[in-house]
């Protein structure tokens, strides 16, 4: 086994719904969307969010494109006018997310 | 088969100016479809409309407009914007007006029946709670505070005007989707029940809705190969009349549109992707194929349909208290511990001198203000720091009181304190989101028509 950060066999946008955000999560090579399937669970999403998402977390999948999709509630402090955040809209939480460590077989 | 190419000229109020003038001028596309609206923009459109009944609209479609009108008359493009706002007639006398002063001959439908703002009485006596669809908050709790309502209407007012000859067609708070929907169901002759095309419709719309993020902007696959994001090429979606599209943007501009970055945009602002909701279809993105087909082409296909809910969306703002926030940087040595101790100088004095607020946020930019503890796990000792420092209060006059205190940490607080921001330390006003349902029996969108005739 290794660790690996999520960034090297993905990417991802995320966007603002209402005090949600949403994070489409994409393989960067079709054989990866098994990992990221495996991987990248809710529970380990939300241990990575831990203090800075306090609502529930959905994870959906996108198989055609290898890809999936998380929404986070309660994770803008108070959605985008609300919030007192410098990220109020959530343009970064992708980042945050591609930065979580996952481990994976070492031949992958 | 038959085609329609239609392009992204904004996607949003305060988007790249100058973004339609490439469309106009080599995009080869039928139809520019421009997206004004935010969750509240409506609401500062009310406010400014209170000011003055004249304004309401988003002015920056006039602006566009003196560029490129000349060029989409002679070329038969026709224009679809969502900057009607809340006077959408006000916007188009400025059309006409505009058109008239061109010498050019113009036939401009404007899409109203979404404002609700004086009928909210009326239809809450007809049935209608406007729970608040996200935490199930009664409508009581905000009302007397409501800045602006407005229905998210679908596409069918904007095909009845484009029937009806209209080249330019405004509407206020149409959904963004059925801007690019409603040429598509027009030109191709789709019917409200082919709910598979319709969902494909509604997906192409989504893809190129926010203009520069599917063609290069805000790109995580791959951003440092992508180049010329000045001279950014706004996207195109050339959609067939079987429901699939190729996504391009015209020839010889900067940025990318490529299978990565259309995924990400597919992917952009959704909840559950087997249910995008709106007025024209329930549309499921979970079975889309998204296949590169040559340079900055990709081809997108298989989205699925089903029959759009018996409710619309209102979108709802409300005056919601003030907000105000502070910054003060500091250095080399301790930069980071300089920084909270001022931060924790600031909320004594906030106790000492009264201050009521409701939140009070810190963050320490350079260090975590953007991915808050996950930066901190992983942070090293940061060169220098800036304290950033947010209260919201339920008045003005306590959220004024934030500004006396920051001048005086250079004096008073820990060394090298600099370049404190009086000048951003106004409060705002916070508008707030109300999202809710209604039925759809009570909203009736009308079309009116003004012409240029020289």
């Amino acid at each position: 086994m290794k660790k690996i950060k999520l960034i090297e066999i993905a990417h991802a946008r995320s966007g603002d719904k209402g005090d949600g955000v949403n994070i489409g999560v994409i393989a960067r090579k079709p054989e990866f969307y098994k990992i990221l399937k495996e991987k990248v669970t809710v529970e380990k999403v939300a241990e990575h969010f831990k203090g800075w998402v306090f609502g529930e977390i959905k994870r959906y999948e996108l198989p055609n494109i290898h890809s999936l999709n998380f929404l986070l509630e309660k994770a803008l402090g108070g959605g985008a006018t609300e919030s007192l955040r410098t990220d109020n809209q959530g343009k970064a939480m992708n980042a945050a997310l591609l930065r979580m460590e996952i481990e994976i077989d070492s031949e992958q | 088969m038959k085609k329609v190419r239609i392009g992204t000229g904004s996607g949003y109020w305060g988007d790249r100016f100058d973004a339609a003038d490439t469309l106009a001028a080599k995009g080869n596309v039928d139809y520019i479809a421009f997206d004004y609206l935010a969750e509240l923009t409506m609401s500062i459109m009310q406010k400014q409309k209170n000011k003055d009944p004249k304004k309401g609209y988003a002015t920056d479609f006039l602006s566009v407009l003196k560029r490129i009108l000349p060029e989409c008359k002679k070329k038969g493009i026709k224009l679809i914007a969502s900057a009607g706002g809340v006077n959408p007639e006000a916007l188009g006398d400025e059309i006409v007006s505009i058109a008239k002063g061109m010498g050019i001959n113009l036939k401009v439908a404007l899409v109203t029946g979404d404002n609700i703002l004086d009928r909210l009485d009326e239809l809450e006596k007809k049935g209608c709670t406007f729970l608040n669809m996200e935490n199930g908050e009664p409508f009581s709790s905000v009302k007397g505070k409501i800045t602006n309502a407005n229905v998210y209407l679908g596409a069918e007012p904007i095909v009845e005007a484009l029937k009806n000859g209209a080249e330019i067609v405004i509407t206020g708070r149409n959904t963004d989707t059925s801007l690019f929907l409603a040429p598509m169901i027009y030109e191709l002759g789709w019917k409200s029940r082919d709910y598979d095309l319709l969902a494909n419709g509604i997906c192409f719309g989504h893809i190129i809705e926010c203009g520069g993020q599917v063609s290069g902007g805000n790109f995580t696959g791959g951003w440092e190969n992508v180049h010329d994001l000045a001279n950014l090429g706004w996207p195109i979606a050339e959609v067939y009349e079987n429901g699939t599209a190729i996504i391009t943007k015209p020839e010889e501009t900067g940025g990318l549109v490529s299978s990565a970055t259309v995924k990400e945009e597919l992917l952009y602002e959704i909840g559950d992707p087997t249910s995008y909701i709106t007025p024209d279809v329930i549309a499921d993105f979970s079975q889309v194929y998204i296949e590169d087909a040559g340079v900055n082409k990709v081809k997108v296909s298989g989205a699925k349909g089903t029959p759009p809910p018996e409710t619309l969306k209102v979108s709802i703002g409300y005056a919601d208290g003030f907000k105000a926030f502070a910054e003060i940087s500091y250095a080399w040595p301790k930069a980071l511990k300089k920084a909270k101790i001022a931060d924790k100088i600031l909320r004594e004095r906030f106790k000492i001198i009264e201050l009521e607020a409701e939140e009070i946020w810190t963050e320490f930019i350079g260090y975590n203000s953007i991915l808050g503890p996950i930066s901190e796990k992983e942070a090293l000792e940061p060169e220098e720091v800036r304290l950033r420092i947010g209260i919201r209060t339920k008045s003005l006059a306590e959220a004024q009181k934030l500004a006396p205190e920051v001048p005086c940490l250079v004096t008073c607080g820990p060394p090298n304190g600099s370049g404190y921001n009086l000048g951003r330390i106004t409060p705002q006003e916070i508008l707030a989101y109300w999202p809710a349902l209604m039925s759809k029996s009570y909203v009736k969108p009308d079309v009116i028509y003004k012409e240029s005739k020289v």
